[in-house]
């Protein structure tokens, strides 16, 4: 691959040690990715702009938000899972699953992530887009850039900075959202009620969107994302990734030389060097000079490209998804072939399908109702005057339910005729007591156990303490002792 | 240093190098964006901005406190009082509610556990001991042996008006120094205290008449013990049969009672805490599991 690669100048000044980003004025494109890009940003974006406003019934008094961080009241809502905050191990999962998504997507066809929906991407893509309708097409503004300030320059700045600066606010504006009932944020935020938090967030957002999406770009794919980096070490010769057929492009000519040529008999690539790629491309690389770290491989050089190779009447495809295997083949004479399943690709299938399982079975048997025991330090008995022994303990209801639950109480391991009472709390079946918990709450009660008249307790007698709903039999459990004399 | 190395163009990569070497391999120029500059001059300028704003320097007494003024102590002791007024609010409800509603009810319960258990480190268990357990001379808690009543209102009563202390409305109750003042011999004592001895399950000593024992007991102890020993607890006579004994279960802690008898103090805590966290304590100690 280096064989393609053209010396980059090096830095003649004496202060090279840091350089000014190039400007890069991308070129419309049409085709196939072109599409695909645009039907991902809607959906995409779509996703993120209005998913706070999805409702979903939870009962009265409970969050009809589908999705919703509720910080204040430490939940998080999604759809018809709910989390509580000592169940964020979910978010472990989810950010495993994520990991190896990425990995996955890799393996099969390179930096899917990067190109198509990584929201840099898709913002930038946006903002690019907003760019081209404000101030025109790549030529247009390179001319328009080298020209002095006039009116029609500042006012066409003026608009796209200004309907930039609208874009990033409704991202900002939109993430507050998840925070929140979004119907009553949204005029809250209108009439200067919301809380300042929420004011700052959007600004934050504002100015991250906006700098990141319009003035960095690339940049920040190329300076700050480690994963160019990480995805050039995962990636092997099976992978589609974007790549330029040098086997039939080389050597490249303009379209008379290459004409010239093979009149002459001499060999001749398809490559008519028009650099149409390199204009079209967002982060400025030569996919002529092969796989490389600035690439995000959104595939709007392959449109390019094959919008060239039809006008000139040669086959499309000179640049598009390939593997380096294959590339060297085609070279040798050898049949061309894609290897889906592969080793890489059913490890990270399988870890996927994996964590997913686990993840699911933990959400389809997530305790719904909980206890905690804490067994009394001091006194860790008492004797009483009729000669029983009592022990206490304070113990923890948890409820996760949308509904006010009752819960029996019941200590196994203790001899028959033992008693329990809950202080505060007079209601009993069967002679247990019935402890009333809140919706989505936890309660916490001082329980008292009393050993039977006449039974001398061992030192030491191991106990469960359980909770039994009557109308669902859900039922939870901790263990104890009963300590004695 | 630049200028003397910096023409040497690595022919791999074809990247300027910085012209240093370490055994062999040398350093590619690639140079840095500008950006990234001046963003490292931008955090200066903000570490200047955030001396003027924020509290930074060190000087040799005090510190540059900042324009905005701001203080984490401050931050911290506002949270506290805004938490204390938080708290008087959920104590003004205990104020109005009976205590037996404050037992069923699980919000003023939980809230007057928490406070009762403070309350109780702070000023009760120098005594009483941290778990209620009491010592020789202060009662245990958290049995069901009560001098002076176990109920919700008998223990707020205690707690708020306290133990022979000289407040008007302590419980009051006093035990003659039968011993030290003459009223029974030294034989009467020991007759007296063996006969106490064996209702409360102890073994009397050897040659002592129990019959008298008795006798003594009707004639001078029953009025506030009872003929049967059992107490009487608006006299904060204690039950003798039992193991409520404050100052020690043996015939010679019996004796020493009759003889030289310690009547115990506590302090009236009304004029000394708030009335909520007075209702919170006998709530919390209602619930230790003694309450009756």
């Amino acid at each position: 691959m280096n064989a393609q690669m053209k010396p980059v100048a090096a830095p003649q000044d004496e202060d090279a040690w840091f350089a000014s980003a190039k400007k890069i004025y991308p070129m419309a494109v049409e085709g196939t990715f072109r599409k695909i890009k645009w039907a991902l940003l809607f959906v995409t974006l779509g996703i993120y702009y209005f998913t706070p406003f999805i409702r979903w019934d939870r009962g009265p008094e409970a969050p009809d938000q589908a999705v919703l961080i509720d910080l204040a009241g430490r939940r998080a809502y999604f759809f018809f899972i709910e989390i509580w905050p000592q169940e964020v191990y979910y978010i472990t999962g989810l950010l495993i699953l994520a990991a190896m998504a990425l990995f996955l997507m890799n393996a099969v066809a390179g930096r899917l992530w990067c190109g198509y929906l990584c929201p840099q991407t898709v913002w930038t893509d946006l903002f690019l887009w907003v760019e081209r309708h404000v101030e025109g097409d790549r030529r247009e503004r390179i001319i328009r850039d080298k020209e002095p300030w006039t009116a029609n320059k500042v006012a066409r700045k003026g608009v796209k900075h200004f309907l930039w600066l609208m874009i990033a606010w409704w991202t900002g504006g939109a993430w507050v959202l998840y925070f929140a009932d979004a119907p009553t944020l949204v005029v809250d935020l209108a009439t200067g009620q919301a809380a300042l938090a929420a004011y700052a967030w959007i600004a934050i957002l504002t100015f991250t969107t906006y700098t990141l999406a319009g003035h960095m770009r690339e940049q920040v794919c190329v300076f700050m994302c480690p994963w160019p980096r990480i995805q050039a070490a995962l990636t092997d010769d099976d992978a589609l990734n974007v790549a330029y057929r040098w086997d039939r492009g080389e050597p490249r000519g303009s379209l008379k030389e290459n004409k010239k040529l093979t009149l002459e008999g001499l060999p001749a690539g398809d490559c008519i060097d028009c650099y149409q790629c390199l204009h079209a491309c967002p982060t400025g690389v030569d996919i002529r000079n092969g796989l490389q770290l600035d690439c995000i491989q959104c595939g709007l050089c392959i449109d390019a490209c094959d919008t060239v190779m039809t006008k000139i009447g040669k086959p499309t495809g000179l640049i598009g998804y390939d593997t380096d295997d294959n590339i060297k083949r085609r070279a040798e004479g050898l049949p061309t072939s894609y290897r889906i399943i592969r080793p890489r690709t059913i490890v990270y299938a399988v870890i996927i399908l994996g964590v997913a399982a686990i993840m699911a079975f933990a959400l389809a048997t997530r305790d719904v109702a909980g206890i905690n025991v804490l067994h009394d330090r001091n006194p860790i008995y008492v004797e009483l005057s009729d000669g029983t022994v009592r022990n206490g303990y304070t113990v923890r209801f948890l409820n996760k339910e949308p509904s006010e639950r009752d819960f029996v109480l019941s200590v196994d391991g203790m001899p028959k005729e033992s008693r329990i009472e809950v202080v505060g709390v007079d209601k009993t079946v069967d002679g247990k007591p019935v402890v009333t918990v809140g919706r989505d709450q936890t309660r916490e009660v001082r329980v008292l156990v009393f050993s039977p008249e006449g039974v001398t307790m061992p030192k030491s007698t191991p106990v469960t303490f359980r909770i039994f709903e009557l109308a669902s039999g859900d039922e939870a459990t901790a263990n104890d002792f009963f300590k004695a004399p | 240093m630049a200028d003397a190395h910096s023409k040497e163009i690595d022919t791999i990569s074809g990247v300027e190098t910085t012209g240093h070497e370490w055994d062999g391999l040398k350093e590619l120029n690639n140079p840095l964006p500008k950006w990234w500059l001046y963003i490292f001059y931008a955090t200066v300028v903000w570490a200047i901005g955030y001396w003027v704003v924020y509290p930074s320097w060190p000087l040799i007494s005090s510190y540059t406190s900042g324009v905005l003024g701001d203080s984490q102590r401050a931050d911290a002791l506002a949270a506290y009082d805004a938490g204390l007024e938080n708290r008087a609010k959920t104590g003004e409800q205990l104020i109005d509610a009976s205590l037996e509603d404050i037992r069923s009810t699980p919000e003023l319960l939980e809230f007057a556990m928490a406070s009762g258990q403070a309350a109780f480190g702070d000023n009760c268990a120098p005594c009483h001991g941290s778990g209620a357990t009491g010592a020789i001379g202060y009662p245990n808690l958290q049995d069901d042996k009560w001098i002076w009543g176990g109920t919700l209102d008998d223990i707020h009563q205690t707690i708020s008006y306290g133990i022979r202390n000289g407040n008007d409305e302590a419980r009051f109750g006093d035990m003659p120094a039968f011993g030290r003042d003459g009223i029974l011999d030294e034989e009467q004592v020991t007759q007296v205290a063996n006969y106490v001895g064996s209702i409360a399950g102890l073994e009397a000593e050897d040659g002592v008449d129990l019959e008298a024992g008795k006798t003594v007991f009707i004639d001078n102890c029953a009025s506030c013990h009872g003929e049967d020993g059992k107490g009487m607890q608006e006299l904060g006579a204690p039950d003798l049969t039992g193991s409520n004994y404050l100052y020690g279960k043996s015939i010679e802690a019996i004796k020493n009672q009759v003889n030289n008898p310690r009547n115990g103090v506590m302090p009236a805590w009304a004029p000394r805490l708030e009335p909520s966290t007075v209702k919170s304590l006998a709530v919390y100690v209602h619930s230790l599991g003694g309450g009756q």
